[in-house]
């Protein structure tokens, strides 16, 4: 599966086709970030559509299905980045990320700067999920972390804020195993209050019972489960509350959302 | 429901005029409106199914699955000393795919993909619009079925023509007798579906359901809501391998449809899933033409 070479693959991207036989290699055509056409804005109808449908169907808070330890992966694909690169990230993986803060700013009545320990000391939840890619690829793990809504809770959340913003260390700018094909951008994400609030979406700091690895988003990482893999956001140093997306990198609320992905992700 | 073309009774006439052709009406408005918006859908959902698909050429069975979990189904490229060859693997059997699956020429250009642009929608490998059209017409799939399923119960469509009778069931090894001799039915016979069309449309209708249900349990929001459909299909990545089973047999279904079409006479045939009439074949051997 990995014997496809770049020179392939920049023949494959050159020709405005592409290969995506393994990883999130996802080749774009050349307007994905320069807007949609009529036509794609009339197949984007669906999303929401199922947005509607499932927040009806969901109303009630459903849970995500929670496994057994024998079903965890042995081992769990990372995606993505795999090391967010730079000094600053260098410098926090170092120091095992004893200075790494998450900020709670935005629409909130009072702003968080937590530290890593801080976050590991707050009470937390465990779950056995399924993370589903996009792709189409499923791996099991198992995930500690503090509730998002705990969170929110302490920073009081503003009436007008409608949406929670994860801002991330990592930028998928020039991987060299994805051949630079990828258009350069810091990774970050959003979700919807609700879902922000749903008692399985946790700021993870440990996976399997031991502290994340670099590879699977150390040292903070989002689980929204009920979505698909690109809303789990990695490496997080940011939640803003905020009531629009529009003024935020592209303006589609995520790296893959502004490349053409749906922003709601639970299909 | 049966009309008549005004044409000269065959048996007063003399040769060369025209024989009285029965006409029935057999396809009801709402029949061939969803038949036709059906064969559409289904056009774009394999399509983009292909694409999405090919973000990751592998399935497997159970509830988990991905580069490290061993495939019951690959379609990848392999570099070695013939160059790059498509590798498509299917349980323990390899077999070398180059120019269809894995590795496919396009406009010139050796493209390395699982399934080759000419079947995909779009064409160039783009998971994100995939996903939109095949979602999109997922809604249509399913409004359109829900209408005919909903409509077929409450005329009693598929009760009186889809279903088959225990007389239908005895008379299956005729029937493939029949077919495989191509001898297509005349007169009375002609005027109902025969054994093997009820239960290829029966089992039409089964598989794209069976493409509902699976495609629903690959949605995490949707796992949420009905958790049993996992139990159901066996986990997420067995509902995936069944969806696209399912997805192969709608195509064999399709060939076959096509194919008994073209024998069956394609005008007529055609003509009457458009306009519902349908001319019923005569005995030729009783034609009393040139007696």
């Amino acid at each position: 599966m990995s014997l496809i070479t770049r020179r392939h693959a920049l023949i494959a991207g050159a020709a405005g086709s592409g290969l995506a036989l393994t990883g999130c290699s996802k080749i774009l055509p050349g307007d994905a970030l320069t807007g949609q056409s009529g036509f794609q804005r009339v197949l984007a109808h669906a999303e929401s559509w199922t947005l509607s449908s499932q927040r009806f169907l969901l109303s009630g808070g459903a849970m995500a299905r929670e496994y057994r330890v024998s079903d965890i992966s042995t081992k769990f694909k990372a995606n993505g980045t795999l090391y967010p690169g730079g000094e600053d990230y260098e410098d926090a993986v170092n120091e095992n990320f004893a200075s790494w803060r998450l900020t709670v700013d935005g629409m909130v009545a009072k702003p968080l700067s937590l530290s890593v320990a801080q976050i590991r000391a707050l009470p937390c939840r465990t779950q056995i999920t399924r993370h589903d890619c996009v792709e189409g690829w499923s791996a099991i793990g198992q995930w500690t972390g503090v509730p998002v809504g705990l969170l929110l809770k302490a920073a009081g959340v503003l009436p007008q804020a409608k949406y929670a913003v994860f801002h991330c260390a990592d930028n998928l700018e020039g991987e060299p195993e994805k051949g630079g094909m990828q258009a350069p951008g810091q990774y970050y994400e959003s979700i919807a209050l609700e879902d922000a609030r749903h008692p399985q979406t946790i700021l993870a700091h440990a996976m399997n019972g031991k502290p994340l690895d670099v590879g699977h988003g150390a040292p903070l990482r989002l689980r929204v489960e009920r979505q698909l893999g690109y809303k789990q956001a990695k490496y997080v140093q940011r939640i803003q509350l905020t009531d629009r997306l529009s003024g935020l990198y592209g303006g589609k609320g995520g790296y893959w959302e502004d490349r053409g992905y749906e922003w709601y992700a639970g299909i | 429901m049966t009309a008549t073309i005004d044409a000269p009774d065959s048996r007063a006439a003399p040769k060369g005029v025209r024989r009285r052709r029965e006409v029935i009406y057999r396809h009801t408005v709402l029949v061939r409106l969803t038949h036709w918006l059906n064969a559409l859908v289904i056009v774009v959902m394999i399509g983009s199914g292909l694409n999405i698909f090919n973000a990751h050429p592998r399935l497997y069975w159970g509830l988990k699955g991905d580069e490290y979990d061993r495939p019951w189904l690959s379609i990848a490229a392999t570099q070695g000393a013939a160059g790059t060859r498509g590798v498509t693997t299917i349980g323990s059997w390899r077999f070398d795919t180059t120019g269809l699956l894995g590795v496919a020429k396009d406009k010139g250009q050796e493209i390395v993909k699982a399934w080759p642009s000419s079947l995909t929608i779009p064409s160039y490998q783009d998971l994100a619009d995939a996903r939109h059209w095949h979602f999109l017409f997922a809604w249509v799939l399913a409004a359109n079925g829900a209408v005919y399923l909903l409509w077929g119960l409450i005329s009693r469509h598929l009760k009186r023509d889809i279903v088959p009778t225990v007389d239908d069931l005895k008379a299956i090894p005729r029937s493939v007798l029949d077919h495989v001799q191509l001898k297509h039915p005349v007169g009375e016979a002609a005027k109902r579906y025969n054994v093997l069309q009820r239960l290829a449309y029966l089992g039409v209708i089964t598989l794209i359901s069976l493409m509902v249900l699976t495609g629903l349990t690959m949605s995490p929001g949707f796992n949420a809501f009905a958790p049993w459909l996992l139990d159901l299909f066996g986990g997420r990545q067995s509902a995936r391998s069944i969806h696209f089973l399912c997805a192969s047999g709608l195509v064999a279904f399709v060939a076959v449809h096509l194919i008994e079409v073209v024998l069956a006479g394609p005008i007529n045939e055609i003509a009457s899933m458009i306009t519902g009439r349908y001319a019923v074949p005569q005995d030729h051997a009783h034609d009393g033409v040139g007696q």
